[in-house]
């Protein structure tokens, strides 16, 4: 029998503005193709949140979206931080990505209250960041494609996830973009990340793997096309 | 109107034609120099000024609009370029404009949401049509509760009519933040046909179609093939259409509203169907081209509601198909939305193409569907597609720029009507 991966994503339905669903449709198959089964889990508003999740996937919604899931992910903030600190790998885009630092404060002055697995919070900014995005990570080269108002400040001791090569990132002047914290992974970047960057997809897998089953052996992949794809979006105007 | 404005916007317009450029650069050069040209123009129309926007199927709306009201002896102007800007409309004005006069009784003008509202600040509409509201190019309208506020805009500022689609909740929601004064008018679908038209709650989440209790003046009943039913103020019409798509008929129905909120009771229902039937596909929107004896159709698709649609309604299995995905300006530069649309009903694509043809084909192979060549450059692309593919129908799924591109090469090959 083959072994299993359980992918929740958080909100489907109201944070899913921009292609996100990508990613998931990614990570599925890649398991699939390393060798995994995988299950689908969808977190909505009100469901109690499965803590055996292996992979987590959040992403990016409207305003209107994200009043309708702040109450609901306040509620599992000490669940998702205690599976983040147990090792649980997540990749959480853009909206979510602001809601799992302190807060986002608005034009107003308003403060909607964030997760705290990042040491960041946002404030929204004068202008959107709209365009093609390049970083560099960790895991190499990140493409991507950016489009956000709100400007993410990192504490002291946070690690960005990458730095810009190309692009605004998290402030539009810091150089940096996104943060990652044990094996949370947070970006601005849609496109959507995983499909053209499938190294981040594999190190969530091989994350989810290790953690799990304490091994994990990758399959050979032909990422030809994904490549190519990754390629031309680096040569993009903004 | 001042004759020296539409002078030096001729001479920009020449300018433009001979260096073979775009539409919009003798708008430009009008807007600089006078910037009330648009609104003296046009508010010399006796009939006034329609304005068609929406996320989807404005062109070819926009073109049924025209023709219903031409078929009842109107003269109407429009902006046929697709180029749906202000500048655009300026410029289409230009080349209308003779003897320093607009030789029309009505405009009927198709303008994207953003550029509606700048529109509606110099010149009200007497009647707007509001088609629907998708999630479309959203590195440039930021957000789709964004838009909807941009068409509430639009319909505020209209002076007599408002014609809204009932099916659409968030462009049925902006009846009720206009004046009681303003007149609203719906059109719609039979609540069995709503499987075939998505909102946009509906193509990123959960079902939410509701059967409203609105009163309809023109609903889609039923429709197979190319027959289309529609109910007129409760009176059934069938009529054999010469467009396809299933939105393509649904959005007849919202043209049929606003032509007759315009006709009044000059309308004629018969030959207001009559004409409906014979129309055919705007510019690249399902438009068939015979290139020497070998039919292929051109799909525009600029948005993954736009594109899902198309699958849905358009796709032909028996065809020969090929993907062209550019990503400048006017297509979005943006990918994420192909991956907001489902490939998996396709059979097999013969060439993937444009400048994006690689984040295409990537698409094609997490939804499990076979593709043959992988050719960014259109031109060899299109040879390698009409080789291949010799005999059989073929069909062209494409982006805006992609299209022009396309119809262009085309054209070196066989005749074809001028791209504008």
């Amino acid at each position: 029998m083959k072994k299993v991966l359980k992918i929740m994503c958080l909100y489907p339905n109201e944070m899913n503005i921009y292609g996100d669903h990508g990613n998931l449709l990614t990570l599925q198959k890649r398991a699939e193709w390393h060798g995994f089964a995988t299950e689908y889990i969808q977190h909505e508003p009100g469901r109690k949140l499965d803590v055996t999740a292996d992979i987590i996937l959040g992403g990016g919604g409207q305003d209107s979206g994200q009043d309708k899931v702040k109450n609901d992910l306040l509620k599992n903030g000490a669940a998702l931080r205690k599976m983040a600190a147990a090792g649980t790998p997540m990749l959480v885009i853009c909206g979510l990505y602001q809601l799992f630092g302190h807060y986002f404060e608005t034009n107003a002055g308003h403060h909607i209250d964030g997760i705290g697995v990042f040491d960041a919070w946002t404030k929204a900014g004068p202008v959107r960041l709209i365009g093609n995005i390049v970083t560099e990570t960790e895991l190499g080269e990140i493409v991507g494609y950016e489009n956000h108002s709100g400007l993410t400040h990192l504490g002291k001791n946070q690690a960005a996830f990458g730095r810009v090569v190309r692009g605004a990132g998290n402030t539009g002047a810091d150089g940096t973009e996104g943060a990652r914290v044990y094996n949370v992974f947070g970006s601005y970047l849609h496109g959507p990340i995983l499909p053209k960057n499938p190294r981040l997809a594999d190190e969530l897998i091989h994350l989810a793997a290790i953690k799990k089953f304490g091994e994990f052996t990758p399959a050979e992949i032909d990422d030809t096309v994904a490549l190519k794809a990754h390629d031309v979006a680096t040569s993009r105007p903004r | 109107m001042k004759k020296s404005t539409i002078l030096i916007g001729k001479v920009a317009r020449l300018v433009a034609r001979l260096r073979g450029g775009g539409s919009a650069l003798p708008g430009l050069v009008v807007e600089k120099i006078d910037p009330g040209f648009l609104r003296d123009v046009l508010s010399k129309l006796p009939r006034g000024v329609v304005v068609v926007s929406g996320t989807n199927g404005k062109t070819t709306t926009t073109k049924m609009v025209t023709e219903l009201l031409e078929s009842h002896g109107l003269r109407v102007f429009t902006n046929r370029t697709g180029s749906n800007f202000t500048r655009g409309v300026v410029s289409a004005l230009l080349s209308e404009i003779r003897r320093w006069r607009l030789d029309a009784d009505i405009a009927v003008l198709e303008l994207d949401e953003a550029h509606a509202v700048q529109f509606v600040r110099q010149v009200r509409p007497t009647y707007t049509l509001l088609l629907n509201v998708l999630r479309d190019q959203l590195d440039r309208f930021g957000e789709i509760d964004q838009t909807a506020k941009l068409l509430t805009t639009v319909a505020k500022s209209t002076r007599q009519t408002v014609v809204l689609n009932r099916e659409d909740p968030l462009v049925a929601a902006i009846a009720c933040s206009l004046p009681r004064a303003r007149r609203v008018e719906f059109f719609g679908f039979n609540p069995k046909l709503a499987e075939f038209f998505p909102n946009d709650d509906e193509l990123h989440g959960r079902p939410t179609f509701k059967k409203s209790t609105t009163r309809a003046s023109v609903e889609l009943k039923s429709f197979a093939d190319r027959q289309a039913t529609f109910s007129i103020d409760q009176k059934t019409y069938s009529v054999k259409m010469n467009i396809t798509g299933a939105h393509n008929l649904f959005n007849a129905a919202g043209a049929l509203a606003l032509a007759r909120v315009v006709l009044g009771d000059a309308a004629d229902n018969e030959v207001l169907l009559a004409t409906l039937g014979q129309m055919k596909a705007a510019f690249g929107r399902g438009e068939v081209l015979d290139i020497n004896g070998e039919q292929i159709e051109l799909i525009l698709v600029k948005n993954p509601s736009g594109f899902r649609l198309s699958l849905k309604s358009q796709y032909s299995p028996t065809a020969s198909t090929m993907i062209a995905i550019n990503d400048h300006y006017a297509d979005g530069r943006d990918m994420s939305w192909l991956w907001d649309v489902d490939f998996r009903g396709l059979k097999n694509v013969s060439v993937v193409s444009g400048i994006r043809a690689y984040d295409m084909a990537l698409r094609l192979q997490y939804d499990d569907v076979d593709f043959g060549a992988v050719e960014p450059d259109l031109r060899l692309a299109l040879r390698e597609f009409l080789s291949g593919t010799r005999g059989k129908p073929k069909q062209i799924f494409c982006t805006y720029t992609a299209m022009l591109a396309l119809r262009k090469n085309l054209g070196k090959i066989a005749k074809i009507e001028e791209a504008l």
